[in-house]
């Protein structure tokens, strides 16, 4: 009983929205550049997807908590100054623990600031929701985030490697695909899961 | 030096082969009238964020403060971009009626902040950061319109799976762009 009625409460709206409906990149395309460069393997996919889920998380919260303060005109401004230094937290942060990662995500770690995802969520949800709600809505559209940078990375990394988080999955005598490691598997392999999702989903889109 | 300029065109190309600036590449690349606009409006900005970035950076590093320098950066590329607009809006109205309306996008274009990041990485001196920038951005341009006018032959000739329209045929173009740049790799000058 109790688990019916959740479905019809704003938290699980919210998070409905991130994962499904709204998601970032299949339904609203933002967030594209860290997801096709980071998603060669799962292990960067897993990491890119947390420090942008809490980057979006925290942002967006704070966001809320002085969205009463902020003058209009300077927002933006606002929002560039809070998301950038929860993205040198965790810049430092994974520099401290987790070099390797580090050092494979490279410039792109630092490139979470103009992921369209954490400014697109500021500006379209925590400006006008508590700050509770925002923390939820944070958390679900990184989640839906990371959910197809795992996804796309779950394809490229067999692939490309012949592993998935460093086990080796395919047969001995398997030719890794060079292509599938550098940019051109990204954009084929996003490109197919955006066109099978539309024709599963039924939503199509206009050519402008 | 000119190895830097066409390496940053062709073989690293920020778009193809560094896959950044996606989201005004894909949501702008409908027209290449549009295209263009966007693209000059790109190699304005970052070349000149970039000579102004690489300074203020020296300046942090000689105050052991080089922690901040994304916060920073992102400051000068949001306070550049403003007065670029005022400039042009004074001083050159018709290519502001022209680039204008592109030049408050570019903010969260992330080709910008990553130029500023890679000639840290990469230990640029000065004259290697302006060509570096320059170069770079004029490859974002040259992708974008060649995607632009894949897309405008396509909205007239193609006959294209109605699940295929829209996003997914553009990821399909830039694969193949992608590929072809992958080429340019062999290239040694």
């Amino acid at each position: 009983m109790n688990f019916i009625r959740i479905r019809y409460t704003k938290w699980f709206n919210i998070i409905k929205n991130g994962m499904k409906t709204g998601n970032p990149i299949f339904v609203a395309a933002l967030g594209l550049c860290s997801a096709l460069a980071v998603s060669n393997t799962v292990e960067n996919a897993i990491a890119m997807g947390l420090g942008v889920t809490f980057v979006t998380m925290v942002s967006s919260m704070f966001v809320s908590m002085f969205r009463n303060y902020i003058p209009s005109k300077l927002r933006i401004v606002t929002y560039m100054v809070i998301i950038s230094t929860f993205t040198i937290f965790v810049q430092k942060f994974l520099q401290a623990y987790f070099p390797d990662i580090y050092s494979s995500l490279g410039a792109y770690v630092g490139l979470i600031i103009t992921n369209c995802i954490v400014m697109g969520r500021a500006e379209a949800f925590a400006v006008k929701n508590p700050w509770r709600y925002s923390l939820i809505d944070g958390f679900a559209s990184g989640m839906g985030y990371m959910f197809v940078l795992v996804l796309v990375a779950l394809i490229r990394e067999p692939l490309a490697f012949g592993t998935i988080l460093g086990y080796q999955v395919m047969p001995d005598g398997f030719t890794t695909w060079a292509s599938m490691a550098i940019a051109p598997g990204g954009f084929f392999i996003l490109g197919l899961m955006i066109w099978i999702l539309r024709t599963w989903a039924k939503s199509y889109e206009q050519e402008a | 030096m000119l190895e830097l300029f066409i390496n940053s065109i062709l073989s690293n190309n920020i778009a193809l082969t560094l896959i950044l600036g996606m989201c005004p590449l894909i949501a702008i690349s409908t027209s290449v009238k549009n295209a263009k606009g966007m693209g000059i409006a790109v190699i304005l900005v970052v070349t000149i964020t970039a000579v102004i970035n690489y300074p203020i950076f020296q300046l942090l590093k000689m105050t052991g403060t080089e922690d901040v320098s994304l916060l920073v950066f992102i400051i000068t590329i949001a306070a550049t971009v403003q007065i670029l607009e005022l400039l042009l809006e004074k001083y050159i109205p018709t290519l502001y009626s022209a680039f204008g309306i592109y030049l408050p996008l570019i903010t969260v274009n992330c080709v910008v902040l990553a130029v500023s990041q890679f000639f840290v990485n990469r230990d640029y001196n000065y004259a290697q950061t302006a060509v570096f920038a320059f170069g770079s951005s004029v490859g974002w341009l040259l992708a974008i319109v060649l995607v632009a006018s894949i897309r405008e032959k396509l909205a007239v000739y193609g006959d294209l799976p109605k699940g295929l329209r829209g996003k997914a045929i553009v990821f399909m173009i830039l694969g193949i762009l992608a590929l072809a740049f992958a080429g340019f790799r062999g290239l040694s000058l």
